[in-house]
């Protein structure tokens, strides 16, 4: 069961996730938490930085993490596939 | 046209498609009540979750809760939203690839244990119970305030349209009526928003509203924030509750968004892993539409409510004012006897009570839209309720047939025995469902927010662990459980029912309040499954090669 190109795959796939979920943290819990008061200093147009992440910033970002993913691990698999041809 | 008809004709039209796509797509095996035969096109699914997730607090509720808490409220912006991003990360592939019907499923047999399996399903029946008691009573409020029916007469005519679709229809009637009820709530949520962001800001799209100025130049988050310095409010974009509370509020909505049954399990519906992150996917950028659009609403609402009412003669008000005054949602008392409205933060002088779910619920009328506009609204909240309702229902009907009995205490029943016992069990469900809505005990609203500390304690770790710990045995996952969700259950009924002394917020550990507690009854559920699976035997092979089998594409 356990090949090396399955191994290969789990950890490609383990470090996607790493990636993807430290942008996670860092766009909600960080900018929009953390360090929102520091941000709010930014404003751009009507919006303080922080709070837009808080209310808006984050929300776009993690749609877009997502789809980041889909898109990775499609092509993970489509090579790990022909691999095994 | 007169409002009531317009009403009765959108809430009669969406009641009969609901019920048409429920005839049309009646479940006839186990798997098509349970999982829909596995057959969702992804997007489809996408939009059932949408529906699944946001229920009558997220379609009536948050965006008035956001427009009195301003900065606070992003803790349900970002938690209600970010549980996505881990459940198609880190659950929903991999459950997809195991391949069964429940989340007790998943954990009974990777944990190879009924205890497990019999800990999960009490902990799915009281998260699931917990919130579908909310949303059979929030049927029977938007009944009663739109249709001017009895609040009872409401929650009986909501019991007997879910339990006609579920009943019948199982999971794949529940898959296409929620497609349905999705379509049907955004545009509901989306016309006054829409329209209301563009009489307000000239934008079209709430989202660019939000930053944007009003009529008179000024940016309108700089104006809420002069406007609620001058009332004595604390300012809009700053927030009142400490940084750290904020923090596990956050974590613990989003965490348990990621491990609420309902919403794992329709997840099971699609074809293969990829599809299930795909939906995934698309749930979140559906729910997104309405997420974003929220806090928008909140910022217009909470400008217009107050430069309508602040310092204003009584006898002048808006029609709309004296309307929702007779729902009890809004009440004036004029403490000074001035004449005037004071609306401030001080609560010697205020002389105005308003309830947050108005800022959705009005929004219509203060914005002078046309009645059919009203009638939708009613509509889109109907079906938020609905299709939520029905997904707890899925998960308690095969909590009951399928993991407690087939696969614990009957393992001979045959599969025709099984699906009738699914369609009794949700049957039962129901009228338990509808009689917490008539009756509703004190602790429904202050369990519905919790229902996700209790996920995040308890599912959440397990199944994680399950999924990337191949060390982790039975002993660490029902130590864990249990742990995490006696812990939660505590915090819960000392701090929010007075249970055990009771506690006053001074008193909150690490000053972290109920709400975000699950965030750290659920580290605490790691930790005890981590050390005690460390200090217990291992899994054995055929465990070890399931969970190869489901980390493969």
């Amino acid at each position: 069961m356990k090949t090396s190109k399955n191994i290969t795959y789990w950890k490609t796939n383990l470090w996607y996730l790493a990636s993807l979920l430290s942008i996670w943290f860092i766009v909600s819990f960080g900018f929009g938490i953390l360090w929102v008061d520091t941000l709010n200093a930014i404003q751009i147009g009507g919006l303080k930085l922080g709070f837009w992440f808080a209310q808006q910033g984050s929300i776009y970002v993690f749609v877009i993490l997502i789809f980041v993913y889909i898109r990775l691990m499609n092509k993970l698999d489509e090579k790990f596939s022909k691999k095994e041809e | 046209m007169d409002l009531q008809y317009w009403i009765w004709i959108a809430v009669g039209l969406s009641f009969a498609l609901y019920i048409g796509i429920a005839i049309w797509s009646r479940a006839s095996s186990t798997s098509e009540f349970y999982v829909a035969g596995s057959g969702v096109h992804p997007i489809a699914n996408g939009m059932a979750t949408a529906a699944d997730w946001m229920s009558a607090a997220s379609f009536i509720s948050m965006a008035g809760i956001i427009s009195f808490n301003g900065y606070d409220g992003s803790v349900y912006l970002m938690g209600w939203t970010g549980g996505y991003v881990l459940l198609a990360l880190l659950l929903a592939p991999y459950l997809r690839k195991f391949g069964k019907f429940t989340v007790p499923d998943f954990i009974g047999d990777r944990y190879y244990s009924n205890a497990a399996r019999a800990v999960a399903v009490f902990c799915a029946l009281l998260v699931s119970f917990t919130y579908i008691a909310g949303q059979m009573r929030g049927v029977g409020v938007v009944f009663s305030r739109y249709l001017e029916v009895d609040i009872n007469t409401g929650v009986f005519i909501g019991m007997a349209i879910v339990l006609f679709y579920a009943v019948l229809g199982g999971m794949k009637g529940i898959t296409y009526t929620q497609v349905a009820q999705y379509c049907v709530l955004i545009f509901a949520f989306m016309v006054p928003a829409i329209y209301i962001s563009f009489i307000t800001t000239g934008h079209i799209f709430p989202q660019l509203g939000f930053g944007a100025t009003g009529a008179d130049g000024v940016y309108l988050l700089d104006k809420l924030d002069g406007l609620h310095r001058e009332l004595g409010f604390h300012e809009y974009t700053l927030g009142k509750k400490s940084t750290l509370d904020v923090f596990f509020i956050t974590a613990a909505l989003m965490v348990g968004t990621a491990g609420l049954p309902h919403v794992i399990v329709r997840f099971f519906t699609v074809k293969k892993m990829s599809d299930a992150r795909r939906s995934a996917g698309w749930a979140l950028l559906f729910i997104a539409i309405l997420y974003t659009t929220a806090p928008a609403i909140a910022v217009f609402s909470r400008t217009n409510l107050i430069e309508t009412v602040s310092n204003k003669s009584y006898d002048e008000l808006p029609i709309w004012f004296s309307k929702w005054e007779s729902t009890g949602l809004i009440s004036f008392e004029d403490k000074n006897k001035d004449g005037l409205v004071q609306y401030v933060a001080s609560p010697e002088i205020n002389e105005l009570t308003i309830d947050a779910d108005i800022m959705v619920l009005a929004n219509p009328e203060i914005a002078q839209l046309p009645n059919w506009v009203i009638a939708l609204l009613a509509a889109g909240a109907l079906a938020a309720a609905l299709s939520t309702a029905a997904g707890l229902l899925l998960v308690i009907s095969s909590s009951v047939s399928h993991d407690l009995l087939k696969k614990i205490i009957l393992p001979e029943i045959s599969e025709k025995g099984e699906l009738i016992s699914a369609r009794i069990a949700a049957t039962l469900a129901v009228c338990l469902a509808g009689y917490f809505g008539i009756n509703p005990p004190g602790f429904v609203a202050a369990t519905v927010a919790l229902a996700f500390g209790l996920a995040a304690a308890s599912f959440f770790p397990s199944i994680v662990l399950g999924i990337f710990d191949r060390r982790m045995n039975k002993e660490g996952a029902i130590a864990g459980m249990s742990v995490g969700i006696s812990l939660m259950l505590f915090y819960m009924l000392k701090f929010k029912l007075g249970w055990f002394g009771s506690g006053t917020p001074e008193e909150w550990w690490f000053g972290i309040s109920p709400e975000g507690f699950g965030a750290l009854a659920m580290l605490v559920n790691f930790f005890v499954s981590i050390t005690v699976s460390r200090m217990t035997k291992k899994p054995s092979k055929e465990i070890q090669d399931l969970i190869e089998n489901i980390r493969k594409p």
